[in-house]
């Protein structure tokens, strides 16, 4: 959708808030959309939204990618089923794809994917921020407002903020 | 060349797999396996709990069923269904899965699970965190008002909710409008940008659906239904779900 209205011109989406930064992401391909919905037309359309709002330089994939994802293990009712331990365990796999790319961020399209790849970072050090498309689709819009920024890290809580009075 | 077939005995007999069977399309290929193992070697819950996909299909081939349904790592599994993608013969394992687990008893499934679907059965708005028609409504005006002053760039922008006849019905995660509100936002931003034709409903809205991972075919209908329902009282054309 996202994909389609950029193509559109419905959107404008712009990555030169990241020329100079350089900040760099890759992305979480869900399960439920692609592999078991979709496939990997979506896949392609999420890489597509996903270069226009951080730089296609600023991009890299996981591997395996797209309708051969690995699942992150937030999916099923995992999150509520109480198996912790397991639940890392098999988050772990997703979480080593994610440090093999050294991106800064982790775009997740999903609310499951979301909640447990934020868990798994936690796990490993922190060493990546994990982020909503619609929070990066803002941000390239120009019209990210300071309170709309709790999944973005340090290095861009400050980044053209879009009515930055309006802080609470 | 032997001129019989060798026959094993005492084996016994895989009555859960024969049951599921019944239950697919093309019997999900439960008989197909060529124990290659491509499912287990990609399979992040493979090890788990000493289990694997190839060991729990073939365990049900066996007909193993005491083990398998009793056995936790049907919960482990997310049925991301990366193991039917990968195999060479389309084996529906995600689907044994499933149906091992509603043969659990509610009282030994997963508390977390069986919560969030028994609170998502208590309103029509589906929410596994129990917010009801007025919470919700409350939230996203109080929210919209408060971004159309705050960024009049935006003083138009829309989040209606029970609008008749808008094109697209939007859900939403519980999460946001019960924890953290300002995460509507920025969709409802591009939604206004693209000039998109959108409404949410006091019915129905709640994206996430626990019953399905409970394995509780009523109870998950009936949520898909009421939400089906909402979506076409209002007249909606698209059902639109979200990140």
């Amino acid at each position: 959708m996202y994909a389609q209205w950029i193509r559109e011109g419905k959107l404008t989406p712009s990555s030169d808030w990241n020329k100079e930064r350089g900040v760099t992401f890759t992305v979480q391909d869900p399960c439920q959309l692609v592999r078991k919905s979709f496939g990997d037309p979506v896949a392609e359309d999420l890489r597509y939204v996903v270069k226009a709002v951080v730089g296609e330089e600023n991009f890299i994939d996981m591997t395996p990618n797209r309708s051969n994802n690995f699942c992150c293990g937030g999916g099923g009712g995992y999150l509520q089923s109480g198996f912790q331990e397991q639940r890392r365990a098999y988050g772990q796999t997703k979480a080593n794809q994610i440090l093999a790319t050294k991106a800064d961020y982790c775009i997740t399209p999903c609310h499951n994917c979301h909640a447990q790849v934020h868990d798994m970072a936690e796990v490993n050090d922190h060493a990546w921020d994990t982020v909503h498309l619609w929070t990066l689709l803002c941000l390239s819009l120009g019209i990210l407002g300071p309170n709309e920024r709790e999944y973005l890290g340090d290095d861009l809580k400050e980044v053209d903020v879009f009515h930055p009075e309006s802080a609470m | 060349m032997s001129d019989s077939a060798i026959k094993i005995g005492g084996a016994r007999k895989s009555a859960f797999k024969d049951k599921v069977m019944t239950l697919l399309p093309e019997g999900g290929n439960l008989n197909a396996c060529l124990t290659c193992g491509a499912c287990a070697s990609g399979c992040p819950a493979t090890g788990l709990d000493g289990m694997d996909p190839r060991k729990f299909l073939r365990m049900a081939a066996l007909g193993m069923d005491e083990e398998i349904l009793n056995s936790n790592w049907v919960w482990l599994c997310s049925m991301c269904t990366r193991c039917v993608y990968v195999c060479p013969m389309q084996i529906n394992i995600p689907q044994l899965v499933f149906n091992a687990r509603a043969t659990w008893k509610k009282e030994d499934k997963p508390k977390g699970i069986i919560g969030s679907c028994d609170m998502a059965l208590r309103n029509d708005t589906c929410s596994a965190m129990g917010a009801n028609e007025e919470d919700f409504q409350f939230v996203v005006e109080d929210v919209l008002e408060e971004y159309q002053e705050a960024q009049p760039e935006f003083a138009e922008m829309k989040a209606d909710v029970n609008r008749e006849g808008a094109y697209y019905f939007l859900n939403q995660n519980s999460r946001e409008p019960v924890t953290e509100p300002d995460e509507m936002v920025p969709l409802w931003k591009i939604m206004s940008l693209a000039g998109a034709d959108w409404t949410y409903g006091t019915k129905g809205w709640a994206a996430e659906n626990y019953c399905m991972f409970a394995a509780d075919d009523e109870s998950w209908e009936k949520i898909v239904r009421t939400k089906v329902k909402a979506v076409e009282d209002l007249g909606c054309k698209v059902w639109l779900n979200t990140e």
